[in-house]
């Protein structure tokens, strides 16, 4: 079983308590001027917008598929059993294919640092791992953000959902989306006026299993290839040889 | 020899100059100071120039290699050098723009120990590794024919057939993953740009644009090195040129036909402005040129087509790495002039290196020759290639 957040924008309030949480958890700075920071960096992993005083959380989706971690040609992103998609600093060699090609955007970089490291959600993978909520879940005062079974929030969010339906989008956003998330949203708002790429344009693939399609045929391809070249190379120069033995042999008969 | 000021050294040293100064920069002040990418622009003009058409450029090696070893065209032999060494080149050159793009250059060795097998750029690094190595080896014939070390030629003649094979699969891979690397981009990548073929695509560029290059390289070193320009090869190369250029062109537009925007390429918008640059310079010009069979056999129009198929190309590889973008993050992406100023010292730094192989090594076979025949003809190299700096 795997942990997940379920996000409820009809209940978040816009105190911005899970970000200055999640900064304290992640030893970032936090005042009045980030805070009022409109967009997620490499100091700001979670950030609350507000659109005509409806809110919406932004932060990492942790895919349960991610596509970052797939295409990391070091492996300094994963995966974990428990649901956070966590980075090893120490592996990373800065290339940045994982800020390239995460659907949601979530990676971001310390662009003025020597030594920059990829910056975002990861879950707090300690706490998880000790058995506790993600510390934007446990300070939010009314339960917007939810740590929990991923399995239990999907049921819970579409009881929500059913219970209320004029309040709320009929969809869990994340439920399905590229594969399915470990971060579920719902809203009464459109989730694409915050800046998350629509549901039909993302569609349900897990993206790694677009460039799986053609890595996956490398192993066959590599001897393939190398049996065509090589048999190309040995017809072509074959046929030199034999040129040249017949022309020896003539000459030959000629003398 | 006494060091003349001419005026593309003076060039070169204001390159350099700048370039320095933008590396200072770049180590000391960071990625965010040298260049205008952003968290929405993770990648910029080192990713898209330096290292996509970077490596395309290179791609003459692999080709003319595979002509002459595999396929036996004798007539392009004398072109095998010079390809090789550009490849060569071109490769270090790359590895060296990936010193500068990396955020933290000093693990890039960490791909050989913690290797992630699914990931395209894991495979894209390791191919470089091999086929770098690959082009080291082909390229040490030079080296030991200008020391006259006789054993190792043997050597290297020995295991010739696994470097030509093993080269050219790796070229193969690479060139076509280049293109994988966007696969896993469907809703970000414009669909002009975005197509499962695009490893298809990039591997038949890569072809196209090895025999462009061939021909731009032989002319132009034939101008700088006052050479014989060898016709016969050019027509060749210029004639098979013509026929990549089709087979990319109809693949192109059956991939726009498939997924069904055909009508969408021909209405005005901003990616599609891009689009008709990429196509003019890529398939119209060249190929209008190559028709004439005239012109396939003037060496300033075979000239003409290769630096416009050149041209296009790298428009194609601009617009998947940097136009087709915009759109979707909504913001536009400029280099900052130190970026183009790095960009540029890499590529000073790769005609020096040139200038300089030819000069002291055997590149072009019919020196060679003639030096080989009277030792004396030493002599005649700092005559042809006084302008080797150029």
């Amino acid at each position: 079983m795997s942990k997940a957040i379920l996000y409820d924008a009809t209940m978040c309030i816009g105190c911005k308590q899970c970000e200055g949480a999640c900064a304290q958890q992640n030893q970032l700075p936090y005042d009045d001027a980030i805070a009022a920071e409109p967009v997620q960096s490499a100091h700001k992993y979670t950030v609350v917008l507000n659109k005509n005083d409806k809110f919406m959380r932004r932060l990492c989706m942790h895919c349960e598929k991610p596509a970052c971690a797939s295409v990391c040609p070091v492996g300094a992103l994963h995966k974990t059993a428990a649901g956070p998609v966590v980075y090893d600093v120490w592996k990373c060699i800065g290339c940045r294919y994982c800020m390239v090609a995460c659907v949601f955007n979530q990676p971001k970089y310390e662009w003025g640092a020597l030594n920059p490291r990829i910056r975002k959600c990861v879950m707090c993978p300690d706490r998880v791992a000790a058995g506790k909520q993600t510390a934007c879940a446990e300070i939010c005062p009314t339960g917007a953000t939810k740590f929990g079974e991923r399995d239990d929030l999907i049921r819970e969010a579409k009881d929500r959902i059913q219970q209320n339906p004029s309040n709320y989008q009929p969809h869990i956003y994340g439920v399905n989306e590229v594969g399915g998330t470990s971060v579920l949203i719902i809203s009464a708002a459109n989730v694409e006026d915050y800046g998350y790429p629509a549901s039909a344009r993302i569609g349900e693939i897990p993206l790694p299993e677009y460039t799986g399609r053609v890595m996956d045929r490398i192993p066959d391809f590599v001897p393939v290839w190398t049996l065509v070249l090589g048999g190309i190379y040995w017809i072509s120069h074959r046929r030199d040889e034999v040129a040249e033995a017949e022309a020896l042999h003539k000459n030959g008969g000629g003398q | 020899m006494k060091f003349k000021l001419t005026f593309w050294r003076v060039v070169f040293i204001v390159i350099m100059a700048l370039g320095l100064y933008s590396s200072f920069v770049r180590y000391f002040r960071g990625l965010g100071a040298v260049s205008n990418m952003t968290d929405q622009f993770p990648w910029g003009l080192w990713i898209g120039f330096d290292c996509l058409c970077g490596v395309m450029l290179a791609a003459g090696g692999f080709c003319m290699v595979g002509a002459v070893y595999l396929f036996n065209v004798e007539r392009l032999h004398p072109v095998v050098r010079p390809a090789v060494l550009t490849a060569f080149l071109g490769y270090l050159l790359f590895i060296v723009g990936l010193l500068f793009d990396l955020g933290r250059p000093w693990f890039i060795w960490h791909q050989m120990i913690y290797r992630n097998l699914h990931s395209v750029m894991f495979e894209v690094g390791m191919c470089v590794m091999f086929y770098t190595t690959v082009l080291f080896f082909e390229f040490l014939p030079n080296v030991f024919e200008r020391l006259k070390w006789k054993t190792p030629i043997t050597w290297i003649n020995k295991i010739y057939p696994i470097l030509i094979v093993a080269g050219i699969l790796l070229s193969t891979l690479h060139q076509s993953s280049l293109g994988s690397l966007y696969l896993i981009m469907p809703s970000k990548l414009h669909p002009f740009w975005y197509t499962p073929a695009l490893p298809f695509f990039f591997f038949g560029s890569a072809v196209a644009v090895g025999l462009a290059m061939t021909i731009f390289e032989s002319t132009q070193s034939a101008k700088a090195f006052g050479r014989q320009l060898e016709l016969p090869v050019l027509v060749t190369l210029g004639g098979a040129l013509l026929v990549a250029l089709w087979v990319n062109l109809l693949l192109r537009f059956e991939d726009f036909f498939h997924r069904g925007i055909l009508g969408m390429i021909f209405k005005p918008s901003y990616e599609a402005y891009f689009l008709w640059l990429e196509l003019t310079l890529t398939f119209v010009v060249p190929i209008g040129i190559l028709s004439f069979k005239k012109a396939r056999l003037s060496p300033q129009w075979l000239y003409l087509a290769s630096i416009s198929a050149v041209l296009g190309f790298i428009t194609n590889r601009l617009n998947i790495a940097v136009i087709g973008f915009e759109t979707y993050v909504g913001k536009h992406y400029v280099p900052k002039w130190t970026e183009f100023s790095i960009t540029l010292m890499i590529i000073a730094m790769g005609f020096a290196l040139f200038g300089l192989a030819v000069q002291y090594l055997p590149i072009f076979e019919s020196e060679t020759k003639h030096e080989l025949e009277e030792p004396e003809g030493v002599a005649v190299m700092p005559g042809v290639l006084s302008h080797a700096g150029d």
